[in-house]
């Protein structure tokens, strides 16, 4: 009797959790420990002078304050982007819709060349900010620019099916409450897609981090000013610094996993408000 | 409030939901909109909440014009099919998001706030799950909770969309009663939407019966049962049996039988004649005023018993109803002959047979 009292329902979760901790092992934890043990070759004070370099410091504040805020345009705009996409039908819609997920396929490289082009001081929209004395192309706004443009498929593709299943009735319900179309968004829409909105947002948070190929075009690479975390690596790692390098990744790591952390966190929290169970 | 519909129509592309429909809902009455799926009914809830537009038309709620007013000042209440109940908010929110969105000098303080929804919490008998998430409750909960958050912007008008739609009959049958019940202390003029024509007879003070966009009778359940004012009426609302015949001499003659009839309109041609179950009465002597027809089947359970009949002239198939006690007393057997006798015709000319809901006739619509 006591031993059927504790079985569960659902069969096999001693086989796939097994299999799920082997998986992660192989693929990303393993891989992920040699940046340690790599890390481990220098002394405490080698690795200080690594990651407390002025250079490493200006870069870390870069790439993740250029990620953080690539992610919050592209929450808000691609919010914006999914409701068009569901809320209104318009001649063209299919091919807005493909559009959205260039990004993803377009290798990196090439965005970043055709941004640094078109942002450049004789590029197309280049040549009407330079007047202005608005510089994008190789300052940190290129970044920022380069990072909106790889990041924005993923709140889109987040949000969009959440917002499909959201019926109207539920805005047609705020209304006849008496509630304003700015309340009913506010109150009702937002709060359902929350959720959602959160895992984009990391998702374009986690790719812009990690982004290289579009970012070294456009950023223009100065020490101190322009020059993102991953570059740095790279840089190290073509002057055969491996220990260097890996030093600066146990860094830029163990921030990500922080803020992604928070922000599954976060995420949890809306949605369990959004569904309580008994 | 009174509310008036005049002449509004309402076209979706080719397909016409609502042609010239003139109603007055008067103030404290509960009215249903009955009629088959895609008879316009929940259309022209819709139009009167404000959820739609009409093509051309008016809407006057307490003789006021209301047709441009958005929906959020209409002071309309209502009760969408599944609940729409807004998920991420507890019950309480859910009921106190009317008081809520006011604007802020008509906004009750967070005291009032309680209190109200406290009030109509009470009212609809849910007040221990004031705390719990609409993820939470059964659907009558639900249903009820969703009354609640109407109410509580205290709508000058209560409609409701298939209130019952998509609960269980055990449910349905309960809900309905209580339902009736909060009417009679509220008294809010309230319009509900159904396609159960049992639903509309037992809990309406008028029922409005529609199909196809337009409006076929409105009265009182009763009128509206008795006196059915065209075939496809009688038709919906409770099963009927359907003889088709001539009209001479003033009496409908089919099947074998010459039968007096409630309404004879015509002097003379074909008719369809209208006989509701429980309108037969059963006798084994032949009678001019008799449809001689063989018993098939007896189904004897539940409080009236089921009689499956064909005429003998033209082999149409009959039913009767008849309480268990009568049955009894008759000791009647499968492949009897028995005479029966109509106890009130309803008379349509034959040409309206072609709109019929039910018994599907030759014609399609």
């Amino acid at each position: 009797m006591a031993a059927t009292a504790s079985r569960r329902v659902l069969p096999g979760f001693g086989l796939t959790l097994g299999f799920t901790i082997l998986y992660l092992s192989l693929i990303v934890l393993i891989p992920l420990s040699a940046v340690f043990v790599k890390t481990a070759t220098l002394s405490p004070e080698q690795i200080w002078a690594q990651i407390s370099a002025p250079r490493a410091v200006a870069s870390y504040r870069l790439t993740f304050g250029a990620s953080l805020l690539a992610a919050t345009v592209n929450a808000v705009f691609g919010l914006i982007l999914a409701w068009i996409l569901v809320r209104y039908s318009f001649p063209g819609k299919k091919l807005v819709d493909a559009l959205i997920d260039l990004p993803f396929a377009l290798p990196t490289a090439v965005a970043g060349i055709a941004l640094a082009a078109i942002y450049a001081k004789n590029g197309w929209i280049g040549q009407f900010l330079e007047p202005h004395g608005i510089k994008i192309a190789f300052t940190p706004a290129g970044i920022l620019v380069a990072l909106i443009f790889i990041g924005l498929p993923f709140v889109v593709r987040t949000v969009q099916p959440v917002l499909q299943d959201l019926d109207a009735e539920f805005e047609e319900a705020a209304a006849s409450l008496g509630a304003t179309r700015w309340q009913s968004v506010t109150r009702v829409v937002l709060p359902a897609i929350l959720p959602a909105l959160t895992t984009g947002f990391a998702l374009a948070f986690a790719r812009a981090v990690g982004e290289y190929g579009s970012v070294i075009f456009i950023a223009g690479n100065m020490p101190l000013v322009s020059e993102i975390t991953p570059l740095i690596i790279i840089t190290k790692l073509e002057q055969y610094d491996y220990a260097g390098a890996t030093a600066i990744a146990t860094v830029m790591l163990l921030i990500s996993f922080a803020l992604l952390l928070v922000i599954n966190l976060l995420q949890a929290w809306s949605a369990r408000r959004g569904r309580k169970e008994a | 409030m009174s509310i008036r519909v005049e002449n509004i129509d309402k076209r979706f592309g080719a397909f016409t939901a609502l042609n010239d429909v003139t109603l007055d809902f008067r103030t404290g009455e509960l009215t249903a909109l009955l009629g088959p799926s895609g008879c316009g009914k929940t259309t022209l809830l819709r139009i009167i909440a404000g959820l739609e537009t009409a093509d051309s038309g008016r809407i006057l709620i307490a003789g006021e014009e209301t047709s441009d007013k958005p929906v959020r000042e209409r002071q309309v209440g209502f009760v969408f099919q599944h609940y729409a109940l807004f998920r991420h908010m507890s019950v309480f929110e859910n009921v106190a998001f009317g008081l809520r969105v006011k604007p802020r000098r008509e906004r009750p303080g967070e005291a009032g706030i309680r209190r109200r929804v406290m009030e109509l919490l009470d009212l609809v008998q849910l007040a221990w799950l004031a705390d719990r998430m609409p993820a939470q409750l059964s659907g009558g909960q639900r249903q009820r909770i969703a009354l609640a958050r109407a109410l509580a912007v205290e709508p000058q008008v209560l409609l409701l969309d298939e209130p019952f739609g998509a609960l269980d009959a055990k449910v349905r049958k309960e809900l309905r009663g209580w339902l009736r019940q909060l009417h009679e202390t509220l008294h809010i003029t309230s319009i509900f939407v159904t396609h159960d024509q049992e639903e509309a007879l037992e809990l309406a003070d008028r029922v409005v019966v529609m199909n196809q966009g337009r409006i076929e009778q409105a009265g009182p359940p009763q009128t509206v049962y008795e006196h059915p004012a065209n075939a496809f009426v009688h038709g919906f609302l409770g099963a009927s049996n359907i003889l088709r015949g001539t009209i001479r001499d003033g009496l409908f003659h089919a099947e074998g039988a010459s039968l007096p009839a409630r309404n004879i309109h015509q002097s003379g041609g074909e008719a369809i004649a209208y006989l509701r179950p429980h309108e037969l009465a059963i006798a084994r002597r032949p009678d001019p005023a008799g449809i001689p027809a063989e018993i098939r089947r007896i189904l004897a359970f539940g409080a009236l018993a089921r009689i499956e009949l064909v005429t003998l002239a033209g082999r149409v198939p009959l039913e009767v109803e008849l309480p268990q006690r009568d049955l009894a007393g008759l000791a009647l057997n499968p492949g009897e002959t028995v005479h029966l006798m109509p106890q009130g015709v309803n008379l349509f000319p034959s040409a309206e047979a072609a709109i019929l809901p039910k018994p599907v006739l030759a014609k399609a619509g």
